[in-house]
């Protein structure tokens, strides 16, 4: 791990997440690797498409389907030095979601803005 | 007869498919992803509202809190349950078809 | 192997790290600490404690750099430093002091 984070280079990483968060573990597991990736210190911004806005939900408990209520970590990327969260616009509305029902401070972006941020992305990874 | 759908609306056509291939009067209970059916304020939120004159239409309320909804995010006249009310619709029910 | 703790066997994966966080007590930290030759004190369960207290924030045990940047900023600059944490926990703040609090090993250590 010390060699790559000393190589220098530094590129510009994209998640993108696009699923639920409970139904199935894709929202997990990026986030799992999201954490793992952030040791590497590259540019790191996280994208919330589709389903993927759900993730983001506040007020989630998950006490009554005895799971992770993993929507508690998203609040502790920013310690990590992940604190680019771009979500669409459309995906927001589509599903009756606002802003204020977000669980963290993230920027909406209308989907040109969000080819523009995937089209400059260098390494794409897709949940 | 009781449909249950655990998929989102917003990602398969379970949903979608259940409604218009459903009985009168039966029953559909929402769970897991399929929670996602019942919001109001979404882009099938009409479909949903229209069916409620034919289905009766339930949502697993566990699976409703652990995605951060509750009864206000809700189209009306669509009801919470427990755990216990889904066994007693499955006993009630004599069969069940899931809408995976 | 589990470990036995007040007469109760709790089970442990193949690193030592509780396998149910909710079977963690204060004698569970003292027992894994005396298998690896330390007496826990007061500084210690401070940030066992502090651990524990992040567990149940963010659902994560956080990562060394980000534990040791946590800490500074919660207990003071005195204690945010690598120095501090590894005379603490020699194996390794994040591994061995999560380990103690019943927590799982932190995400991105290997």
């Amino acid at each position: 791990m010390e060699e790559e984070t000393q190589s220098g280079v530094i590129k510009k990483f994209l998640y993108v997440n696009r699923r639920a968060p409970h139904g199935t573990i894709y929202a997990h597991e990026a986030l799992e690797v999201v954490l793992i990736g952030a040791a590497f210190e590259q540019d790191v911004s996280m994208a919330f498409i589709d389903d993927g806005v759900f993730q983001l939900k506040k007020d989630q408990n998950t006490d009554g389907i005895d799971t992770k209520n993993f929507s508690k970590t998203f609040s502790a990327l920013e310690m990590y030095d992940v604190e680019k969260l771009y979500v669409e616009k459309e995906s927001l509305d589509e599903r009756g979601i606002k802003e204020d029902d977000l669980a963290v401070d993230v920027k909406v972006i209308s989907s040109s803005e969000m080819k523009k941020l995937i089209t400059e992305s260098e390494v794409i990874l897709n949940f | 007869m009781l449909h249950t759908v655990n998929k989102s609306p917003f990602e398969k056509n379970s949903l979608e498919t259940c409604l218009r291939l459903t009985e009168q009067d039966s029953t559909v209970l929402l769970i897991e992803d399929g929670v996602y059916g019942a919001l109001k304020g979404t882009k099938i939120e009409d479909l949903v509202s229209e069916s409620l004159s034919n289905v009766k239409m339930y949502v697993l309320g566990p699976d409703l809190m652990a995605r951060g909804l509750d009864k206000n995010s809700l189209i009306n006249n669509i009801e919470i349950i427990d755990y216990q009310d889904f066994v007693k619709l499955a006993v009630e029910n004599e069969r069940i078809q899931n809408w995976l | 192997m589990p470990i036995e703790v007040n007469g109760k066997s709790l089970e442990v994966d193949e690193e030592g790290y509780l396998s149910n966080l909710n079977d963690w007590e204060k004698d569970v930290a003292e027992i894994m600490a005396k298998e690896d030759g330390i007496d826990l004190g007061e500084d210690h369960w401070e940030i066992i404690n502090f651990l524990r207290e992040y567990y149940e924030e963010y659902q994560i045990a956080p990562a060394v750099r980000v534990l040791t940047k946590a800490v500074g900023k919660k207990l003071g600059k005195d204690k945010g430093n690598s120095k501090y944490l590894y005379e603490l926990f020699p194996y390794g703040p994040g591994k061995q002091a999560c380990k103690f609090a019943g927590l799982p090993k932190p995400t991105g250590c290997v």
